[in-house]
């Protein structure tokens, strides 16, 4: 292990008053950014934490997540070794994409060519609080996600470190995908990263996020993070997420995005990894007009655990979310799905979607599907449901009757059960990514 | 012909949810022969058939299946069809997400190498490709079709079609038609049944058509058929035979086998009793 890991320079005293010190006085940031980050911590030592009594914590047991067992993160370059692990990823995602940002163990390692950016400002957030106070003062844990939202937002507010900012001026089209990369190495043990997409009036980007975890066995991990999306008006962005954490990692985050008068959304999410992982994903279509699509891909295996709550706040008329969450559990593992749709009064004519499939490949997992409506107007089109099943062993003999066995057969069919959300993703990388995890955790076990 | 396979089915014995359906059920198809199975419904045609794909919902409770002496009951369904058994079904189920040319891609490199391990390379796309292109082109479906996700919304002669496609890319010694002529329309019968035709003389392929109706085997000609009642092939004889049931229907079968038809209005009753609809 490496000399300069967190768990060796900072003492594990955990989030105490002492350790928050010790965290700013290695940061060398600017005071409104510390004064924010104080009252962060402030509303952090104020929340309770959760129970099972809290509605969002009921069928997520996190009694066996010990906080301050992990130390905050520290601003330190990682070993060779740890940065060479996510070479491969690294390599991978700029064949596919234009240029990127890497994080290893929470430190930034790779950053963005700015050549390929056409005027756009794509930097890691350490760069961005230096270089664009301006954007970060405006927007960073302002208005979108709020410290003041829950326990863990309030932790993030306090202890982020990492992450990127997208800043798309106004009518700037980002040609090519860009994209991040948030690993934890065998050196390594949280990430606090923060993400903030700000599209002004009329911008294009495409943004790929993905966590991996490489060579951590079963030392526990930590991620504590907050994804921040603010769309100007007729402005479109295409942000995916594909977690992939190993399962030892406990994964807790709050994302959301508020998109402006006639701009469109496409969010992808990839909740394949993580040992528990607790999410908030929220789409605001705040502007008229705004239209939203949501896909996710949840995989899960072993003893995992995955509550995702998603929620689309309709808070203009003449607006669209299309929400379409497919999960496959193996083994013991368990996903929880929450999902909202909320019209306000004012948001007449909102065509609203929301559909979790779960396909259950063991006897032993669990899938809990909880769609939700809260209406207000009267003039909208809402439609949700759940539906949960297992692979249907007609379709298994029908395969085998052409000469597939059985286990190649499940393969193709819990592949085809994916297809309807894959179809939806325009990324072709993006597709095949999930395929080819879904693919891997299918088989292994 | 060299190395002709015999399909062989023994005094079969098949029961559903402990239900007995077929009651000693002998039938032998050679390859390169063709058979039709007429009888009414519910008669366990379809049941025969599935029986002989190993359908995991049909209890074999006695009897042998066997190509050329070697026993096909203890095979699983894919193992089967590497033997050489192909079934067309009367309701093809379909399979949400998965293409037509994905599932025959997978089906054709298994079936064309038994001794393939899984995750071994599928056969080249473009040989496969183009080789699906051709049966297409000669079944007279558009190429888009392979995109389509199988049998996912097909129109009943679409589906049937893709059926005959897969016999086709498949070219199994043995072949039973479940009603293939069903639902299809007259040009497209004899489409179907030409391509089943091609296959069979390419291939040298045994085909049983199971049917209730003469106009599929003016195309495809049997020189057996078997006429299956109460669970038991109670006639047998040549295409003579079709033209008698055509013009006659059941009637004297259940006049001059009283003892199956009593057996089949049993059965009936006790499905109705349990609210088992067809
Ligand atoms: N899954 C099942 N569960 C219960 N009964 C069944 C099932 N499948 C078939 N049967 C019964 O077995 C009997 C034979 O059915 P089968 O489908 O083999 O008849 P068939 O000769 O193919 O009829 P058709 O000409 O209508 O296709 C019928 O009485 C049918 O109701
Ligand atoms: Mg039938």
């Amino acid at each position: 292990m490496s000399s300069t890991s967190p768990a060796t320079t900072t003492a594990p005293t955990g989030f105490s008053e002492e350790a928050f010190e010790t965290f700013l006085q290695g940061r060398d940031e600017p005071g409104w950014l510390v004064d924010r980050r104080r009252e962060a911590f402030a509303r952090f030592k104020a929340f309770a934490w959760p129970t099972s009594r809290d509605e969002e914590w009921r069928r997520t047991d996190v009694r066996a997540f010990k906080l301050d067992a992990f130390a905050p993160p520290a601003l330190h370059e990682p070993g060779p070794a740890a940065k060479a692990a996510f070479e491969p990823l690294w390599k991978s995602l700029s064949s596919h994409y234009g240029t990127g940002v890497a994080h290893v163990d929470g430190a930034v390692v790779r950053k963005p060519d700015p050549a390929s950016l056409g005027g756009a400002v794509f930097v890691d957030l350490e760069t961005a609080v230096k270089d664009h106070p301006e954007i970060l003062r405006k927007h960073l844990l302002t208005d979108v996600v709020k410290p003041s939202d829950d326990v863990f937002a309030a932790l993030h507010g306090a202890f982020w470190s990492g992450g990127s900012l997208l800043y798309v001026p106004e009518g700037v089209k980002v040609e090519l995908p860009l994209f991040s990369i948030a690993g934890l190495s065998a050196d390594g043990r949280v990430d606090f990263g923060h993400t903030l997409v700000v599209l002004e009036d009329g911008a294009e980007a495409t943004l790929v996020r993905e966590t991996a975890s490489v060579g951590r066995g079963e030392t526990p991990g930590l991620h504590v993070g907050a994804l921040e999306v603010l769309q100007g008006a007729a402005s479109k962005l295409t942000l995916v997420n594909i977690q992939n954490w190993d399962d030892a990692t406990w994964h807790f985050t709050r994302e959301r995005a508020v998109v402006g008068k006639d701009a469109s959304l496409q969010w992808t999410v990839g909740a394949l990894g993580s040992r528990l992982s607790k999410v908030n994903q929220e789409v605001a279509l705040a502007g008229e007009g705004s239209a939203a699509q949501v896909n996710g891909v949840m995989f899960t295996t072993g003893r995992q655990h995955l509550a995702y709550f998603t929620r689309q706040d309709h808070q203009a008329p003449h607006t669209t979310s299309d929400l379409l969450y497919k999960g496959g559990l193996k083994d013991r593992s368990r996903v929880v799905w929450k999902g909202m749709i909320r019209v306000e009064k004012d948001a007449q004519r909102t065509d609203a979607y929301q559909k979790n499939d779960s396909l259950i490949l063991s006897d032993s997992a669990r899938a809990d599907s909880i769609p939700g409506l809260e209406i207000e107007a009267n003039d909208v089109r809402c439609t949700h449901g759940a539906t949960a099943g297992r692979v249907d062993e007609e379709m298994v003999f029908l395969c085998q009757a052409r000469g597939i066995p059985r286990a190649t057969a499940v393969r193709l069919i819990v592949e085809g059960f994916f297809a309807n959300v894959y179809d939806r993703i325009t990324l072709e990388p993006v597709r095949e990514t999930l395929r080819r995890a879904v693919a891997e955790k299918l088989g292994n076990s | 012909m060299l190395m002709s396979k015999v399909l062989r089915i023994e005094n079969l014995r098949v029961a559903i949810e402990g239900k007995e359906i077929l009651r000693g059920v002998d039938l032998t198809i050679k390859q390169g022969e063709v058979h039709a199975l007429m009888g009414p419904n519910g008669s366990g045609k379809s049941t025969l058939s599935y029986a002989l794909m190993g359908h995991p919902n049909y209890e074999v409770t006695g009897g042998s299946v066997t190509i050329d002496g070697e026993d096909v009951l203890g095979m699983e369904p894919d193992e089967r069809a590497k033997a050489g058994v192909f079934l067309a079904f009367q309701y093809p189920t379909a399979i949400p997400g998965v293409t037509v040319a994905n599932f025959l891609r997978h089906a054709v490199t298994n079936v064309r190498n038994p001794e393939r391990k899984e995750g071994q390379d599928l056969i080249p796309m473009r040989d496969f490709r183009k080789e699906m292109r051709q049966e297409m082109d000669e079944l007279g479906m558009d190429h888009e079709f392979a995109r389509r996700y199988l049998n996912e919304g097909f129109s009943g002669g679409e589906k049937k079609r893709a059926e005959i496609l897969q016999l086709a890319m498949l070219r199994p010694a043995f072949a039973v038609l479940d009603e293939t002529d069903s639902g299809l329309d007259i040009d497209a019968v004899r489409i179907v049944s030409e391509g089943v035709n091609r296959v069979s003389a390419k291939h040298s392929t045994g085909v049983l058509v199971i049917t209730h109706y003469e106009r599929i085997l003016t195309y495809i000609k049997p020189q057996f058929v078997h006429i299956l009642f109460g669970g038991q092939i109670v006639e047998e004889g040549g295409p003579e035979l079709v033209k008698q049931l055509e013009a006659e229907g059941y009637d004297w079968i259940r006049a001059k086998y009283p003892e199956a038809a009593r057996l089949a209005a049993e059965l009936e009753a006790s499905q109705q009793d349990q609210g088992v609809g067809v």
